[in-house]
């Protein structure tokens, strides 16, 4: 293809998104709409898929029987969520097994917030609270993004990932109204979810290097300072229901902007932690890397035993 | 590293009986019997199907964007093929 051709081509695919169509697998778009797409898509699932990790820590150690059935559903849905967004990257054409790959050589990033311990249990409830919470408001506005099986996967994902929320917070509420013990545990959680939480939606719009083109593409349909804002505002008065204090002496009401204002964030730790440098991110990766090795005969096994049963099949129709 | 990977499939589910199978994702899995019983997992966790259909994704033949035109929109400048075109004075009723 000329250039030429290619730039009217450009120009085509950019107003179908601009009139609101939706892009789907097989057709034209720009090597950088599908670099991105890649990019990001992936990044979400390796997200999911990483995040069950910090988890799967407390699932035998619930408190109860109604903690543990629900969180073990919590945990099986990321799984779920991992695998309606590889499957939604792969049909840009790039495979599972690529996929698994970057993530396990650290050339993928996945959410820096899961490289964060989960000390006790109130972090169950600060995670479903906190981190979903944050990740419902970076995710509701991709369920009209450009790209058809992304937007799919997140109507998806959007609708099961509000109980993930509220399990979160019902934890919290039962231990803010708990034992001075379990009341001290639930805000020594917040204390430490709070500004990884904020770090989650990620870097300013000043810093972020994708903003303008991914909004272009509907990738993105409010910048990462509105986002946190409004995870700001809406999670200020639900602190203030459960007792607790934001660990934030700058955060106040501005009557005028309508808005809460709030401190500085440590962005140095934001870039340490992205960087591999945070508390947990050489155990998750070993975690991660060891179970897709660890399951190899597996996979291989299901494989021979697959082809095992076809042959067998065939042999049968063959002798008839 | 292993040898062999899982083949790709794709998943239909029926939500509810008399309401066609609609396709839902796709999965990866060793042979159709795993691809259902992965995709009863990974799809219909909260009773969002009575039945699933599983097919490998490579028996899929479909068609191609870049014939768009010559595939669709000939039906364009049909309208004959819709009720509105014929003129039919009110009072026929019924019809």
């Amino acid at each position: 293809m000329s250039e030429k051709e290619v730039k009217n081509l450009e120009e085509i695919f950019e107003a179908r998104i601009a009139r609101d169509e939706k892009i789907e697998p097989k057709d034209w778009m720009p090597e950088k709409y599908r670099k991105t797409h890649i990019r990001q898509i992936s990044q979400h699932a390796h997200s999911e898929i990483v995040g069950m990790l910090p988890e799967g820590n407390w699932i035998s150690r619930a408190p109860s029987l109604r903690r543990k059935v629900a969180l073990l559903a919590k945990v099986q849905d990321e799984a779920g969520h991992g695998l309606y967004l590889y499957s939604a990257c792969e049909t840009l054409g790039i495979s599972r097994n690529e996929l698994y790959d970057q993530l396990h050589t650290g050339k993928a990033k996945y959410s820096s917030i899961f490289n964060y311990p989960t000390v006790t249990w109130a972090d169950m409830g600060a995670i479903g609270w906190l981190v979903d919470g944050a990740a419902i408001i970076n995710q509701v506005p991709l369920c009209s993004t450009s790209y058809g099986p992304y937007a799919r996967a997140m109507i998806r994902v959007c609708k099961e990932e509000s109980f993930h929320q509220r399990q979160g917070f019902e934890i919290m509420l039962k231990l803010a109204n708990g034992t001075p013990e379990q009341k001290d545990m639930a805000q020594d959680a917040l204390n430490r979810w709070w500004w990884p939480s904020l770090m989650m939606l990620g870097p300013t719009d000043a810093e972020s290097v994708h903003t303008a083109q991914s909004m272009k593409w509907k990738l993105k349909r409010k910048t990462n300072d509105e986002l946190r804002q409004q995870f700001i505002d809406q999670t200020v008065p639900q602190a203030d229901l459960l007792g607790l204090t934001i660990p934030d002496p700058d955060l106040k009401w501005n009557e005028e902007t309508g808005h809460y204002d709030f401190g500085e964030i440590d962005w140095d730790e934001f870039w340490q932690v992205v960087k591999g440098y945070g508390p947990s991110n050489k155990k998750r990766m070993k975690d991660r890397v060891g179970a897709w090795e660890e399951g190899t005969w597996v996979r291989d096994a299901a494989m021979a035993y697959a082809e095992k049963k076809e042959k067998r099949k065939n042999d049968i129709k063959r002798a008839i | 590293m292993s040898k062999n990977n899982w083949p790709l499939w794709e998943v239909f589910v029926r939500s509810k009986n008399g309401l066609e199978h609609r396709h839902f994702g796709s999965l990866h899995a060793a042979d159709a019997e795993m691809a259902l019983e992965n995709a009863r997992d990974v799809y219909t966790r909260r009773s969002e199907g009575v039945s699933i259909w599983v097919v490998e994704s490579s028996n899929i033949t479909a068609s191609n964007p870049e014939n768009n035109g010559e595939l669709f929109e000939p039906a364009a400048d049909k309208v004959y093929r819709h009720p509105t075109f014929y003129d039919l004075p009110d009072e026929v009723k019924h019809m």
